[in-house]
């Protein structure tokens, strides 16, 4: 079947089987491999992207399901050359270790902040119970988002 | 996943001529249980009917004493709705503890109360508030809907349209949550109504049920010292690699006390 997405802002046509998943068009079709697949079974929120504004797990998304919709990947947020302030603050803050679970991090935190823009530790650490990172133990990962989230807001 | 065709239909009764029409169809919400179960080759549908054109069944009103939420109503929206939070803030928080964000942003009511896990919370709301729910052929009050394990009173291809919540005087959920999942392993979910007191249970077996020696007591006065002294026996109930059935039937003691306490607050 033929679908039409908007996948970071360009105008998407493409073919694709109903059983196919948001993750898999992303990655191996559209060649976006940002987001990253780790569990596939719904728990690590490795493959989270923004499906028209709201997090969601690309892994537990067919590809037909986001026809008409609007997906912002990783690789949507950096504008001119420039990160944007939640990648920036990750860097900063040095949020992650070996980078597998970032995109989906990052992507999560985006959403955070468009619904709370100034969210306390605990809420970040509440909203973060879809993504898993097997490396920092999460305190710079939040410290980055209170950053990141002061950045939007100043910017 | 196996291959299957994939319609999204405009109206209920495009999506009821398409049930019509295709041996095996599974019906899609918001797909957070059906797209794991596709993945895994549990299920092996010829169609997957996605719902998610019906716009009108996200619906979220107030009709006079009940708060009338439609099927496709997603968990994020019903916590973060002004009219539910204002109706019955009970259920916008139990909206808001169910799973994670992303599960929240595309989860929906029809979806969790169709597939009727026994470890999921709308199911103690319904009960819990005595709701009804409507499908596109008949209406069916809580205490009918809920039949076992994974099992409803829904026909094969009965569309869930929406649920109506008659508003409590107080109500409050609490649940011990399985700290990977959040799905339950023990939630009570406690309401005064206007047809009386009424306390679910979800999580502890293998169907979520309602606690009459509860109710009762709570009937005759309703604060967490009319449930010192309950006990509950613990055959039946499930035991898992997270939770003995004993263990199980001390949380619910423990969750039903503290549903009230809340309740009060
Ligand atoms: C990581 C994770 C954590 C979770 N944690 C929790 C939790 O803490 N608590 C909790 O309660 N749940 C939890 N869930 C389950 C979640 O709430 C699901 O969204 C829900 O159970 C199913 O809803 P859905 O809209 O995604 O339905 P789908 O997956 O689309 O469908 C589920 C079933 O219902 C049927 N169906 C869907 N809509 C209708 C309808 N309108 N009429 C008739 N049949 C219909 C489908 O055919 C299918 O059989 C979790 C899920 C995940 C992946
Ligand atoms: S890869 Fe999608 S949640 Fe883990
Ligand atoms: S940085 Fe390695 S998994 Fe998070």
């Amino acid at each position: 079947m033929e679908i039409k997405l908007t996948v970071n802002a360009q105008l998407v046509t493409v073919e694709v089987e109903a059983n196919l998943l948001l993750s898999a068009l992303l990655r191996d079709r559209l060649r976006l491999t940002g987001t990253h697949v780790a569990c596939d079974t719904s728990q690590c929120g490795a493959c989270t992207v923004l499906v028209d504004g709201a997090s969601a797990k690309s892994c537990t998304l067919l590809a037909a399901e986001a026809a008409g919709s609007s997906v912002v990947t990783i690789e949507g947020l950096a504008a001119d050359g420039a990160l944007h302030p939640m990648q920036q603050a990750f860097h900063e803050q040095h949020g992650l270790q070996c980078g597998f679970c970032t995109p989906g991090m990052v992507m999560s935190a985006v959403d955070l902040v468009a619904v709370n823009p100034d969210p306390s530790e605990a809420e970040i650490r509440a909203w973060l119970k879809g993504n898993i990172c097997r490396c920092t133990g999460y305190q710079n990962i939040v410290k980055a988002i209170r950053a990141g989230a002061a950045a939007l807001r100043s910017a | 996943m196996y291959s299957f065709a994939y319609y999204r239909p405009a109206s209920l009764g495009e999506a009821r001529a398409l049930l019509g029409q295709i041996e095996e169809a599974s019906l899609l919400a918001g797909g957070q249980t059906l797209i794991p179960t596709l993945k895994q080759r549990l299920a092996s549908p010829d169609a997957v009917i996605d719902l998610k054109g019906i716009g009108a069944l996200a619906a979220i009103e107030r009709k006079g004493e009940a708060l009338v939420i439609g099927a496709l109503a997603r968990h994020a929206a019903v916590a973060a709705s002004p009219v539910v939070r204002e109706a019955i803030p009970a259920l916008a928080a139990l909206a808001d503890g169910i799973g994670d964000p992303q599960v929240r942003n595309r989860g929906t009511l029809g979806g969790s109360i169709a597939n009727n896990d026994p470890a999921a919370d709308y199911p103690a709301a319904l009960l819990g508030l005595g709701a009804t729910v409507t499908t596109c052929e008949r209406s069916i009050p809580a205490d009918n809907f809920f039949t076992g394990l994974f099992a409803t009173d829904l026909e094969p291809d009965e569309i869930v349209t929406a649920v109506s919540f008659p508003i409590p005087r107080r109500a409050a959920y609490v649940k011990f949550p399985n700290p990977a999942s959040r799905f339950a392993i023990v939630g009570v979910f406690v309401a005064e109504t206007a047809a009386g007191v009424r306390v679910a249970v979800t999580g502890a077996a293998p169907c979520v049920f309602r606690l009459p020696p509860a109710e009762a007591a709570l009937a005759r006065a309703f604060a967490p010292e009319s449930l010192d002294g309950l006990s509950i026996a613990a055959d039946g109930l499930n035991s898992d690699i997270h939770a003995v059935a004993a263990y199980r039937a001390h949380l619910v003691a423990v969750m039903a006390r503290r549903a009230v306490r809340q309740a009060l607050a």
